[in-house]
């Protein structure tokens, strides 16, 4: 202890100090930006978060499931509007089933149920399904743009861009 | 008589039925700690197992490999539930008898060397435990499935079988509750044990006297709710988390009749016959009410019964707070449970604006 007093005085001990400091957090955060990048994917495989569906005479009325599978969209179509839901329940994200004898969305995880139009009504689910951006490009075809969201409790469903007149 | 269980299965018979079974386990906890008990128990449990497995729909639930280790747990956790109380009604009768507990008299007092009595035998402990999970694992082969697809679940989807008292619980709360708030309670509780828990009698010797309270509500917590929950979930929830009886057919069109209701809803459309107010606040007032009196106005009204009076002068105000406040939390579970069957009640606040939900 007394033998690095002698070599060191006040100034070089907090340089010394301060370099070590610098280095330690320099390694710090290379170390967490290397975990941080390691928390991502290096393939993506998630669907395109916006796609074309086709021309709205293609959807019957009720629940179509083509898009179920490739992007997670349920179309419905249900007095003259069509709207784009999204697959996810709304209590903790599971993939609930369409039940066409029922007429319900049911959820596998904890048995919560969706009308056709959304609600919620059994089960633990406390808000409806929500709906994705739905609008028609140029060609006349539909396109549904999942970045954007809209939630019925918040006073959305009025919103034009969240369904189409059909 | 297969129909029968089918019904009474259902939490909102068995659940009721296991709380006032559990009641009479410890009021006659002597009664259930004998020896007679147990070989009759146990006697007529072996032929009513095996008819059971005959029918078909019992034995494909029973034999599924996932739910196994379910129908070990319920035998290991009877016999150890048994034995304990089986020592401590031994302990007790020899209290009141004057006498001192099994474990302090002279022979039993003592001592041995840590090694290499207790080494040897968690050595053995640990290659028989080895031995039995590779056993296990040639025997049950894990299933392998398709890859996994984002946009589908299986159904019903279960959590792995330790989880599954959670998974039961989600039914009954909104996410953050069941998810997170709950299980870090449980967490923490069990932390706070030795903090809250400073009576010196039952070191070293089984007993139930002496700490009533302590061991009937911890034992509330672990077998009335979190085992109960977990056999349920294991045994009796189908796709579509619907309720299945232990005899029945999973078919996957079962249609049960439900409709929740908010607290909300029950307040102003049903109850005022107005529409629900605009403001999300006032529209929830009950609920948020409600919600605040159960967790801060009701642990000082509890404080003046002569019960929790008495525990006060035990344990002092700090520890009284902390031990009622986990008490409600725990509590929540079976109210809200009897809640959503009694009345369909799916959240008493709503808030999903919010994100919050009660
Ligand atoms: S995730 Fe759908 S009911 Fe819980």
């Amino acid at each position: 202890m007394s033998e690095v007093r002698k070599h060191l005085n006040r100034r070089e001990f907090f340089s010394a100090l301060t370099v070590g400091w610098a280095a330690f957090a320099a390694a710090s955060a290379g170390l967490l930006s290397l975990a941080f990048r390691f928390s991502y994917p290096n393939v993506n495989f998630e669907p395109e978060m916006d796609f074309v569906a086709g021309l709205p005479e293609d959807y019957e009325e009720g629940v179509d499931e083509r898009w179920k599978n490739g992007f997670g969209v349920w179309m419905v179509k249900q007095e003259g509007k069509l709207v784009a839901f999204s697959n996810i329940c709304t209590h903790l994200g599971c993939i609930p089933n369409w039940q066409p004898t029922d007429l319900k969305f049911k959820c596998p995880c904890h048995g919560s149920g969706f009308y056709m139009n959304g609600i919620n009504f059994e089960g633990p689910a406390p808000r409806p399904l929500e709906r994705y951006k739905i609008s028609l490009n140029t060609e006349g075809k539909i396109v549904v743009d999942k970045t954007k969201v809209y939630r019925y409790e918040k006073g959305q469903w009025d919103h034009p861009d969240s369904f189409l007149e059909v | 008589m297969k129909q029968f269980v089918n019904i009474v299965a259902d939490p909102i018979y068995s659940f009721p039925i296991t709380c006032v079974l559990y009641y009479y386990m410890l009021k006659y906890y002597k009664f259930f700690g004998s020896k007679k008990f147990a070989w009759t128990v146990t006697l007529i449990a072996i032929p009513v197992f095996l008819i059971m497995m005959a029918d078909p729909n019992f034995y494909l639930i029973i034999t599924w490999p996932d739910n196994i280790p379910i129908t070990i747990l319920i035998v290991a956790v009877s016999f150890f539930t048994w034995y304990s109380i089986h020592k401590a009604a031994i302990n007790d009768t020899r209290q009141e008898e004057g006498e001192v507990p099994v474990e302090a008299t002279p022979e039993n007092r003592e001592k041995v060397w840590c090694w290499p009595n207790l080494v040897y035998t968690e050595m053995f402990a640990i290659i028989a435990g080895t031995v039995f999970l590779i056993v296990w694992a040639i025997v049950f082969k894990a299933p392998l499935e398709e890859p996994a697809n984002p946009t589908w679940a299986p159904n019903p989807a279960k959590a792995p079988w330790y989880f599954l008292g959670l998974q039961e619980m989600l039914v009954y709360f909104d996410p953050w509750m069941a998810g997170v708030v709950l299980p870090g309670v449980i967490v923490v509780g069990l932390i706070a044990i030795p903090y809250i828990d400073t009576n010196p009698k039952g070191n070293g010797y089984f007993c139930f006297n002496d700490r009533k309270f302590a061991i009937s509500s911890f034992l509330f917590g672990w077998l009335v709710l979190w085992l109960y929950l977990i056999i349920v979930g294991t045994f009796l929830r189908g796709p579509n988390w619907t309720f299945y009886g232990p005899f029945e057919y999973w078919d996957f069109h079962k249609v049960v009749a439900e409709y929740n209701v908010n607290l909300s809803e029950f307040l102003w459309i049903k109850f005022l016959g107005t529409a629900m107010p605009s403001n999300i606040l006032v529209r929830e007032a009950l609920g948020i009410v409600l919600s605040l009196g159960y967790m801060f106005g009701l642990p000082p009204l509890l404080a003046k019964t002569s019960f929790f009076k008495e525990l006060i002068s035990k344990i002092g105000m700090i520890r009284y707070y902390i031990t009622i406040v986990l008490f409600l939390l725990m509590f929540s579970l079976p109210i809200k449970m009897v809640l959503r069957w009694a009345f369909s009640l799916k959240y008493i606040v709503a808030l999903p604006e919010w994100e919050l939900n009660l």
